[in-house]
């Protein structure tokens, strides 16, 4: 990879923002608050990577999906599932009719394990499920959709109804999936307690780590071609068919990659949280997941970590202090956003504050870039400058 | 399944079965409408539609309250006057929302669907500040009470018609209004080419809101006939709103036809398999059956050939 491609694909501003985003997540947040409120922080994180997601589908892409719940929740479950295996040994589980299941599978009657739960005892079968599984299901749904060219409103419609149909099955089957109350009581992970102090922070890092890990394949995909076809098919879409596209394809990939963000998210809510439901899997939660995107910005990958955060941030303190009027500032929000700011935190920030950075980046590192590939081109053109 | 039935009591199943089924269907019939018309004519997505036939079911429960309290002797009727104010408080409303936000959305679809659910957050903690979290439930007069006995096994109850009725009587309306008013032509002038039926001396602006407001009336209706079979809280709403879509969707947007096809068949689908499955089950296959459908025949059961 060329310097010329590199710098197309991590501009200036964008080292930046990484940079800020990781002294945020990483020195100043643990710094400055104790642990219940870092766990705090770290829950919200895991809803930044279903936001994350979104800004691709939703933001580039057009495609607006009302199911992300779905996936979270099935990255969630499947991580749910193999810790919950292990906290149900013969020894912890002694005193049911059968030991040796989940006790809610005991509650309901059952007496061995079902089919689908027996690969759970396997940790890297559970680690390439929680990517794989939801990636496939959503695969499923795009090839149905997209290849028939059903998308805007349908899509919404179709995906919120998904979520619908599984949180009523979960719900339904309480015996293979511990029902209302979800997957509770996770204790170990090969024998090392995930409820300590310690676990707790080294959850939070890891959550960061792989935020910023998704983080860098969104900025991939965002600055790649990839990314500019994304656009151009949600601007107008037949013109890039006639080009000689498969815009379905590149439909289903961004669905798909939306999709497995959502579920590492998902596995990384169980880890920290310590439990797993459908209230998570359901069209509410899907639909303010939504709103987590669009309050930071649609266009934005860090503004929809930032926007999560202040989000959820603003929901624990809203509804600590007047649980009346939580609703009302959410419902304000939601109608706020989309009427007065359709690009969210990002759109503000990049109108009113991006110029003066910009101007202070470029007279801080004027003195050496002149010279090497700093032209005054706009980014397509160095793009086929580099690539030629 | 069967194998432990009799045929007699299959029968019997199968007509008890479909007729709470056709109960469910009145209730689908009335919501989706307002739904297919502002949905299907505007391409608006109206994640509030619930709550304004909740309004219309708290407007229902009010007017009872007020009959019960002022007037007893006239309580028998307090329904119809309970149905048009909910049209009214409905449509009203569904006009304020149309002038204030939906207007400016009509070129972004997805964002009124954002919009709207934020509405409907609204509107859900407003009627929990006013009326309680509790449900409530309204006092049926007399002469809906108890059922009609047609077999020895097969019973059917009067509220439950007299909401068919209804739903058939609004729905036969509806149709009337739109394909034989002189308003319907213009509605569907101004849905099938905005600019030409400005052109015209429409004027679509008025058109529009007139149109939301209808639906959402109709909503409020729907609300009305809600009171008689479940009773009313917050967010007794949102249980349908998601069931309305694909109603609307699998029928075919833009048919009214199609909805009240789409309605028949998913309200009758899930009340059969009710009898034999769980109530979840019956309702997860129902809405597979309907998604998959929809993989199938995007455009749903009725659709428009109108050339673009």
């Amino acid at each position: 990879m060329s310097y010329a491609n590199l710098r197309t694909l991590l501009p200036k501003n964008d080292i930046l923002n990484f940079a800020v985003l990781a002294l945020i997540l990483v020195v100043v947040l643990p710094l400055s608050m104790d642990l219940f409120r870092l766990n705090l922080i770290g829950k919200y994180l895991t809803y930044s990577f279903v936001a994350l997601g979104l800004v691709l589908c939703w933001g580039y892409g057009g495609i607006l999906s009302l199911g992300q719940g779905v996936f979270f929740g099935l990255g969630g479950y499947a991580m749910a599932m193999f810790l919950k295996i292990e906290a149900s040994s013969p020894e912890n589980t002694a005193i049911q009719s059968t030991p040796g299941i989940p006790d809610f599978m005991d509650w309901n009657q059952l007496t061995e394990l079902p089919w689908f739960w027996q690969p759970f005892h396997s940790l890297t079968f559970t680690v390439i499920a929680i990517i794989v599984i939801p990636s496939i299901f959503a695969y499923i749904i795009g090839v149905a959709m997209f290849k028939r060219r059903v998308g805007g409103v349908y899509f919404a419609i179709i995906t919120q109804a998904v979520a619908a149909i599984l949180t009523i099955l979960i719900i339904g089957q309480q015996g293979y999936t511990g029902g209302v109350n979800g997957i509770t009581d996770l204790r170990t992970l090969f024998g090392w307690d995930i409820r300590t102090n310690e676990a707790k922070y080294i959850f939070y890092f890891l959550c960061v780590f792989m935020l910023f890990l998704c983080l860098g394949v969104a900025q991939y995909v965002r600055k790649s071609k990839l990314g500019r076809l994304l656009v151009a098919m949600r601007e107008m879409e037949d013109r890039v068919r006639f080009s000689g596209y498969d815009v379905a394809n590149f439909k289903i990939f961004v669905f798909c990659l939306g999709s497995a963000f959502a579920a590492i998210g998902g596995a990384m809510f169980t880890l920290q949280v310590g439990f797993m439901s459908p209230t998570f899997v359901g069209i509410v939660p899907s639909i303010e997941m939504v709103i987590f995107c669009a309050v930071g910005g649609r266009l934005s990958i860090f503004g929809a970590v930032y926007g999560a955060l202040l989000v959820n941030w603003a929901k624990s303190t809203f509804s600590e202090s007047f649980p009346e009027l939580w609703l009302f500032a959410m419902g304000a929000l939601f109608i706020g956003v989309v009427m007065a700011f359709p690009d969210g935190l990002a759109g503000l920030y990049s109108k009113y504050g991006e110029p003066h950075v910009t101007r202070l980046l470029d007279r801080f590192t004027s003195s050496k870039s002149k010279t090497s590939g700093d032209s005054d081109l706009p980014p397509e053109m160095e793009a086929e400058g580099g690539n030629s | 399944m069967f194998a432990d039935y009799t045929t007699s009591e299959l029968m019997s199943i199968f007509a008890m079965q479909g007729f709470s089924g056709l109960i469910l269907f009145s209730v689908f019939v009335l919501m989706a409408l307002g739904l297919a018309i502002i949905f299907g004519q505007m391409g608006v997505i109206n994640m509030a539609h619930g709550e304004f036939m909740i309004l219309g079911a708290y407007v229902t429960y009010l007017t009872s309250n007020v009959f019960s309290e002022y007037m007893p002797a006239l309580f028998g009727g307090y329904f119809f006057v309970a149905m048009i104010l909910a049209f009214i408080a409905a449509g009203a409303l569904g006009m304020l929302v149309e002038w204030a936000m939906i207007r400016h959305l009509y070129h972004r679809p997805l964002d009124t669907l954002l919009a709207t659910w934020g509405l409907s957050l609204i509107l859900q903690q407003l009627y929990r500040t006013i009326f309680g979290a509790r449900e409530v439930g309204v006092t049926l007069p007399d002469w809906l009470m108890g059922s009609v006995q047609i077999t020895d096994i097969i019973e059917v109850p009067i509220n439950g018609i007299f909401v068919m009725t209804l739903a058939v009587g609004i729905s036969v309306l509806i149709a009337a209004l739109m394909y034989r008013s002189r308003w319907g032509i213009q509605v569907r002038s101004v849905v099938q080419n905005r600019p030409m039926a400005g052109a015209v001396g429409i004027n679509t602006a008025r058109v529009d809101r007139l149109t939301f407001g209808l639906g959402c009336g109709i909503a409020g209706v729907a609300g009305s006939a809600f009171t008689m079979i479940g009773s009313t809280g917050p967010t007794s709403g949102q249980l349908y709103i998601v069931d309305t879509f694909l109603v609307v969707v699998f029928g075919g947007a833009a048919s009214l036809l199609g909805t009240i096809a789409s309605a028949f068949t998913i309200s009758q689908a899930q009340s059969t398999m009710e009898f034999f499955l769980s109530g979840s089950m019956a309702k997860v296959l129902t809405l597979l059956f309907v998604v998959f459908i929809l993989m199938l025949r995007p455009q749903g059961l009725f659709s428009l050939k109108v050339r673009r």
